[in-house]
């Protein structure tokens, strides 16, 4: 299974090769989707993790031995969904489509596993009830 | 001969509880096997909706006197500065006005807030005259302590409006929403088949006077809108192809709901406003009859580039096109995306539908048409 995580990683961790580690010693292939490192000042990483739940959970107890925290990116998005109006706005600008319009209904749903935090949402919805914590 | 029904007639079918109401969609779709000679017979009235942002808009005000009285001459509503140069104690509430401090508050939020009944903070000064001896004022007011408010729209709902996209190579943040880069989406904004004047589109039943829905309420047509324009090409179907009649809309705000007045904020653009309208058209003969049995695919628009400041017009499309998610433009597949809410739009038609149905709603013949010969003159610098 593919399972995408904000990877956040204090100062003094940035310079440790975490990911080198997740393929070689957990034999776990990684998709960096979006990067945000700065020596000497805390990391991001929004990476996809392909491989079983045994495998994904040693890896992420890795991380967190390494003082990484490692968060689903479901648990970084907020939508207030019950004020939406279904303009549409979002899903203009989601290219992964995590953002959709139902053509059927005109009704947007969110599929958080195709979401790579880009944040064009946040912007896009004329409400504003997009939240991100991450990069922003 | 052909069958024709007046006001009155569809009036009484109303009141008796006989009139049969369908949905613009509803009526396309009976449409596809009947005659529009039929449909005239089948049908008394079909409903259209829309709900989009619609800058155009705001709402008159008026306080009431304190004692001593004032004459507002600057007044704030949660810091928004609203107009003022009216009389005392009237103000009209700009929906796209913002005060200094947050860009992404405006007149629309405190129209918004003050229908669902909030309290809003009112500071207004004066120079104080020989009767009108106060000079500043700050309380609350909330729609329970003023007299009237009502929304006065100068121009909304927009017969057919251009679809956008971009080509450069930045973002562009517009009031038709975030445009990608290189042609990375495409936008548009009315509710198609649904929209009100483009089911009416020679105004044969719309004019001044007519009582339609706004705003969750009952409203009318008080004057043609601004930038009213009936010089615009149209296609074979007789539906101009861009941004053609418009409507200026009264209502009474205080009978409003949020949940079809909705303040927006367009990133890098600003404030506007979601307004909800409904138009109910008569169907009173054969050609008021074949116009509603226009649909998406009959309706087109210009594709426009609002990367390039003069927005020139790369080619057309039809709503079928547009509603099913992509569209190819010199031989790239766009994603299409709507701005405005085709899910409220349906509420909207299907709600004044049941209020004619139960006898709530009667239908106005206009006072007055609309001009026949109008077009839109751009502003000279000289």
């Amino acid at each position: 299974m593919k399972k995408r995580y904000f990877l956040s990683f204090p100062a003094n961790s940035v310079t440790e090769p975490i990911i080198y580690n997740l393929v070689k010693k957990f034999d776990i292939p990684v998709s960096i989707l979006k990067a945000d490192i700065n020596p000497g000042k805390e990391g991001n990483l929004l990476v996809e993790m392909t491989g079983d739940n045994a495998m994904l959970d040693a890896g992420i107890e890795y991380l967190k031995s390494q003082h990484i925290s490692c968060n689903s990116v479901i648990k970084r998005v907020k939508w207030v969904k019950d004020h939406c109006i279904h303009c549409g706005s979002c899903t203009a600008v989601c290219f992964s489509e995590a953002l959709v319009m139902e053509r059927k209904n005109w009704k947007v749903k969110f599929f958080a596993d195709n979401c790579v935090a880009c944040g064009l949402c946040i912007k896009a919805c004329p409400l504003q009830l997009f939240e991100m914590d991450f990069m922003e | 001969m052909s069958l024709t029904k007046s006001f009155a007639e569809i009036n009484d079918k109303i009141s008796r509880g006989e009139a049969v109401v369908l949905t613009a969609e509803e009526f396309k779709q009976m449409a596809k096997n009947s005659s529009p000679q039929e449909m005239v017979k089948k049908v008394d009235v079909v409903t259209t909706g829309t709900f989009g942002p619609m800058c155009s808009s705001g709402a008159f005000i008026n306080f009431g006197h304190s004692q001593p009285p004032i004459r507002m001459e600057k007044i704030t509503l949660n810091d928004v500065p609203v107009f003022s140069g009216v009389a005392a104690v009237d103000a009209y509430i700009g929906a796209t006005e913002v005060g200094s401090s947050n860009e992404r508050y405006g007149g629309a939020h405190i129209i918004e807030e003050l229908i669902a009944g909030k309290d809003i903070r009112l500071k207004a000064v004066g120079k104080g005259t020989d009767c009108y001896p106060r000079k500043e004022i700050e309380t609350i007011i909330n729609k329970e302590t003023v007299n009237e408010f009502f929304m006065f729209n100068p121009r909304n709902a927009y017969q057919n409006y251009a679809a956008a996209v971009n080509s450069t190579n930045r973002i562009k943040y517009t009031y038709m929403g975030s445009l990608l880069p290189n042609f990375g989406n495409l936008t548009y904004s009315t509710s198609g088949e649904l929209s009100p004047l483009l089911n009416d589109p020679d105004f044969r039943t719309i004019g001044i006077g007519t009582r339609i829905f706004l705003g969750g309420t009952e409203g009318f047509i008080a004057w043609n809108g601004t930038q009213f324009n009936t010089s615009k090409p149209k296609n074979d179907f007789g539906i101009p192809t861009s941004n053609a009649a418009t409507l200026a809309v009264i209502g009474n705000a205080k009978e409003m709901s949020t949940e079809f007045i909705k303040a927006a904020y367009y990133e890098k653009y600003g404030v506007s406003i979601f307004v909800g309208i409904g138009i109910p058209i008569p169907v009173l003969d054969e050609e008021i009859a074949l116009k509603l049995c226009i649909t998406n695919d009959q309706i087109e628009t210009h594709i426009v580039d609002y990367g390039i400041p003069e927005h020139p017009a790369l080619g057309k499309v039809n709503y079928r096109q547009l509603q099913s998610g992509s569209i190819e433009l010199n031989g790239k597949i766009i994603k299409t995306a709507p701005m405005s809410s085709m899910i409220k739009a349906r509420e909207i038609a299907n709600l004044l539908k049941t209020w004619i149905l139960q006898k709530e709603f009667q239908l106005t013949e206009p006072v007055q048409q609309f001009p026949r010969q109008s077009s839109v003159k751009s502003l000279q610098i000289r």
